[in-house]
C-alpha cells in the first residue's frame, strides 16, 4: 500500500511538474465548456444533457493523451530498470500510476463543476441527474484511463501508445452505437451491446446507477489493469 | 554472496548470456569485463531481477533470482547503464521518492539522503532539476540513488562512461572504498579501469567467461614472451654480434639508428630477468646505455588474447562458409 502511495505522489506531482497537467486541464475545460455553451442557450432548458452526451467524445482524445507517457516514457528514457528492479512488485506500480491519471481526471472533472453551478444559476436543473452524469462520467473516463495505460505498456514511443489508446477505446465505444449494433450478425448484437462503453453510460445519463453498470465499468477497468501488469511482466517470461 | 550457476539468456537467436558460473563475496569489488555486446548488461539485469534467465540459478544473499525476486532486490543497489533518471523531477525529490520506494523508516529519510548526498558530491546541485545536470552529475545521481539504503551489494553497470578523467578517479575511488565491506559488482570496458579498482576479474565474450582471478593472475598467465626496449651507444657490429651470442634473446630487431645510438627491440624468453642481464652484458663491453625499459604483459593482452581468439575463430568459419558458398556457384 505504501508502494503504491509512493508511486501515485510521484506520477501525481509529475503531472503538475510538467506542463501537461495544465495543458490538459485548460484545453479540456475549455473545449467542453464551448461544446456546451454553444446550444445550452438556444435549448432554452436548464439541463446538463448535451454536456454529458459530448463526453465519451471528447474523453476520446484527452484521456490517452494522459496516460501515454506512463510507461512509453519510462521505456524510453530507460527508467523502468530501476523502477522494475525496486523491491516493488509489478502490480503495485501499475495500480499507482492509474491512481495518479485517475487522479488528474477527477480534479479536471471538479473544475469542470463551474458548468453545472452556472446552469444552477440561470435555471433550476435536476440535481440528480447531474450527480450520477458526473458519476458515470469518472467511470468512463477510468475505463478509458485503464486502456490507455495497457497501451502505453505496450510501446516506448508515446505517439503509438496515443494512438493505440484512442483506438481501442474508440472501438469498445461503437461497438455499443445504434448504427453497429443494427448491423451486426444476431449472435454478436448481445455481446456487443454489452461490451460497448457508450450504452453502460447512457444508462447511467438516464439518472439510474444501475449495479450492472458499476460492475461492467470496474470489470473493464480490472481487465485493462491485468493486461497492464501482464505486458510489464511480460519482459520476465521466459 | 552471489551464486551463479549456468545462466543462460538468449534474445531469439542471440545468446546473450551462456552458461555463465561464477560466485562472488563480500568484501570484493568484481569487474566484469568484456567487449561491447558480450553479455554483461544481460547478466546483471538477470541478477537484479529485471529480466528472467532461459536456464541456469542465480541466488543472491541466500534468496532465489527467480523464486525471491522481492527479497533480492532489497539486497542490492543498482546503477544501469547511462544512469536513466526522472527529468522532471528534483534532485532532493527524487532521492526522497527513492527511500519511498526503498521503504526506509521514516527516521531515517533524512539521514540517508544527507549521506549519499555527502557520498558523492552532490552538494552544488540539490536545488536543481535533473534535466539541468551534466552527464557526470546524473551518473552521480544514479550512484546516490543505488546506495540510498545502504544495500550490501551493489551492481554498477558501466558507472563511469561518460565522466571526465578526475571523475572517474572520484568514482573509482568510491567504489573501492564501498568494496571494502561490501560486494560490488561493475562492469566496464576499458581496461585500465579493472587494474584500478577490482580485486577481481571476470572477463565475458560472446556470453560466456572467458577468464576469471586477480587482475595479477591474470596477467600471469598471459606472460610468454617478455619484450625489452633497449638503446646502446656502442659499435653496431660487436652489439650485434653480442645479441646473437646471448642465449635468453629469442629475437631482436633493430627499431632505428640515430647519432651512433642503436635502439633495439629484444624478445626475451621468459623469466630471464633479461633487463638485467642485458644491463651487465652493456657494462661488461663498456658501451654506454642510453634507455632500457621491460613491457610487462598485462591484464590487456590477456583481453586480447582471449576475445579475439574467438572472434578470429568466427571470421574464420565465416571465410570458410563463403568461400563454400563460392565453391557452391562456382
Amino acid at each position: 500500500m505504501t508502494n503504491i502511495a509512493a508511486i501515485f505522489k510521484k506520477e501525481f506531482r509529475s503531472y503538475f511538474n510538467s506542463p501537461i497537467a495544465y495543458i490538459f486541464i485548460t484545453f479540456f475545460l475549455g473545449l467542453s465548456s464551448w461544446l456546451f455553451f454553444r446550444g445550452f442557450f438556444f435549448g432554452n432548458q436548464a439541463e446538463m444533457r448535451l454536456f454529458f452526451v459530448y463526453m465519451p467524445w471528447i474523453f476520446l482524445f484527452f484521456v490517452p493523451a494522459v496516460t501515454m507517457k506512463l510507461w512509453a516514457e519510462e521505456k524510453k528514457i530507460g527508467t523502468i530498470e530501476i523502477l522494475m528492479t525496486l523491491p516493488i512488485r509489478d502490480y503495485e506500480v501499475v495500480l499507482g500510476k492509474f491512481f495518479a491519471s485517475f487522479a488528474l481526471l477527477i480534479v479536471t472533472v471538479l473544475l469542470s463543476l463551474v458548468i453545472p453551478f452556472s446552469v444552477m444559476y440561470v435555471g433550476d436543473p435536476d440535481g440528480g441527474i447531474i450527480i450520477t452524469g458526473y458519476i458515470g462520467l469518472l467511470l468512463m473516463g477510468a475505463a478509458y484511463l485503464a486502456i490507455g495505460l495497457c497501451a502505453s505498456t505496450l510501446t516506448e514511443n508515446q505517439i503509438i501508445a496515443f494512438i493505440l489508446g484512442i483506438f481501442t477505446c474508440f472501438v469498445l465505444l461503437i461497438i455499443g452505437e445504434d448504427i453497429v449494433l443494427f448491423n451486426a450478425p444476431d449472435w454478436l448484437f448481445p455481446i456487443f451491446r454489452y461490451l460497448g462503453l457508450g450504452a453502460h453510460y447512457s444508462s447511467i445519463l438516464r439518472g439510474v446507477l444501475d449495479s450492472r453498470d458499476i460492475i461492467y465499468y470496474l470489470s473493464v477497468i480490472g481487465f485493462f489493469l491485468y493486461l497492464s501488469t501482464l505486458a510489464v511482466e511480460s519482459r520476465k517470461w521466459r | 554472496m552471489i551464486e551463479v550457476r549456468e545462466l543462460t539468456k538468449s534474445y531469439g537467436p542471440t545468446v546473450a548470456v551462456n552458461r555463465v558460473s561464477f560466485d562472488a563475496h563480500a568484501g570484493e569489488v568484481l569487474g566484469f569485463l568484456g567487449p561491447n555486446g558480450a553479455g554483461k548488461t544481460t547478466t546483471m539485469r538477470i541478477l537484479t531481477c529485471y529480466l528472467s534467465a532461459d536456464a541456469g540459478s542465480a541466488t543472491v544473499a541466500g534468496y532465489d533470482v527467480f523464486e525471491e525476486s522481492i527479497e533480492v532486490r532489497k539486497q542490492i543497489g543498482y546503477l544501469p547503464e547511462s544512469a536513466p533518471l526522472y527529468t522532471d523531477m528534483g534532485v532532493l525529490e527524487y532521492l526522497n521518492f527513492m527511500t519511498q520506494v526503498r521503504q526506509l523508516p521514516k527516521s531515517q529519510r533524512k539521514e540517508r539522503i544527507r549521506s549519499v548526498i555527502d557520498t558523492c558530491g552532490l552538494e552544488g546541485v540539490i536545488q536543481k532539476d535533473i534535466g539541468e545536470l551534466s552527464k557526470g552529475y546524473r551518473q552521480r545521481l544514479g550512484l546516490a540513488q543505488s546506495l540510498i539504503h545502504d544495500p550490501p551489494i551493489l551492481i554498477l553497470d558501466e558507472p563511469t562512461s561518460g565522466l571526465d578523467p578526475n571523475q572517474i578517479i572520484e568514482i573509482r575511488n568510491l567504489i573501492r572504498d564501498i568494496g571494502q565491506e561490501k560486494l560490488v559488482l561493475f562492469s566496464t570496458h576499458i581496461l585500465s579501469e579493472v587494474s584500478a579498482t577490482c580485486s577481481r576479474v571476470l572477463i565475458i565474450n560472446n556470453g560466456e567467461i572467458v577468464a576469471n582471478g586477480t587482475p595479477a593472475e591474470l596477467a600471469s598467465q598471459a606472460k610468454g614472451e617478455e619484450i625489452v626496449h633497449i638503446a646502446i651507444r656502442g659499435p653496431q657490429a660487436a652489439v650485434e654480434a653480442e645479441l646473437n651470442e646471448l642465449a635468453f634473446v629469442s629475437q631482436w630487431t633493430s627499431v632505428e639508428t640515430t647519432n651512433g645510438i642503436l635502439a633495439y627491440q629484444i624478445s626475451a624468453t621468459q623469466e630471464s630477468n633479461a633487463a638485467e642481464e642485458l644491463f651487465h652484458v652493456v657494462v661488461q663491453n663498456g658501451w654506454s646505455l642510453t634507455e632500457l625499459r621491460q613491457e610487462s604483459a598485462d591484464l590487456e593482452d590477456v583481453f586480447l588474447n582471449l576475445t579475439d581468439k574467438e572472434q578470429t575463430q568466427v571470421q574464420k568459419q565465416q571465410s570458410a562458409e563463403q568461400a563454400d558458398d563460392n565453391n557452391d556457384d562456382a
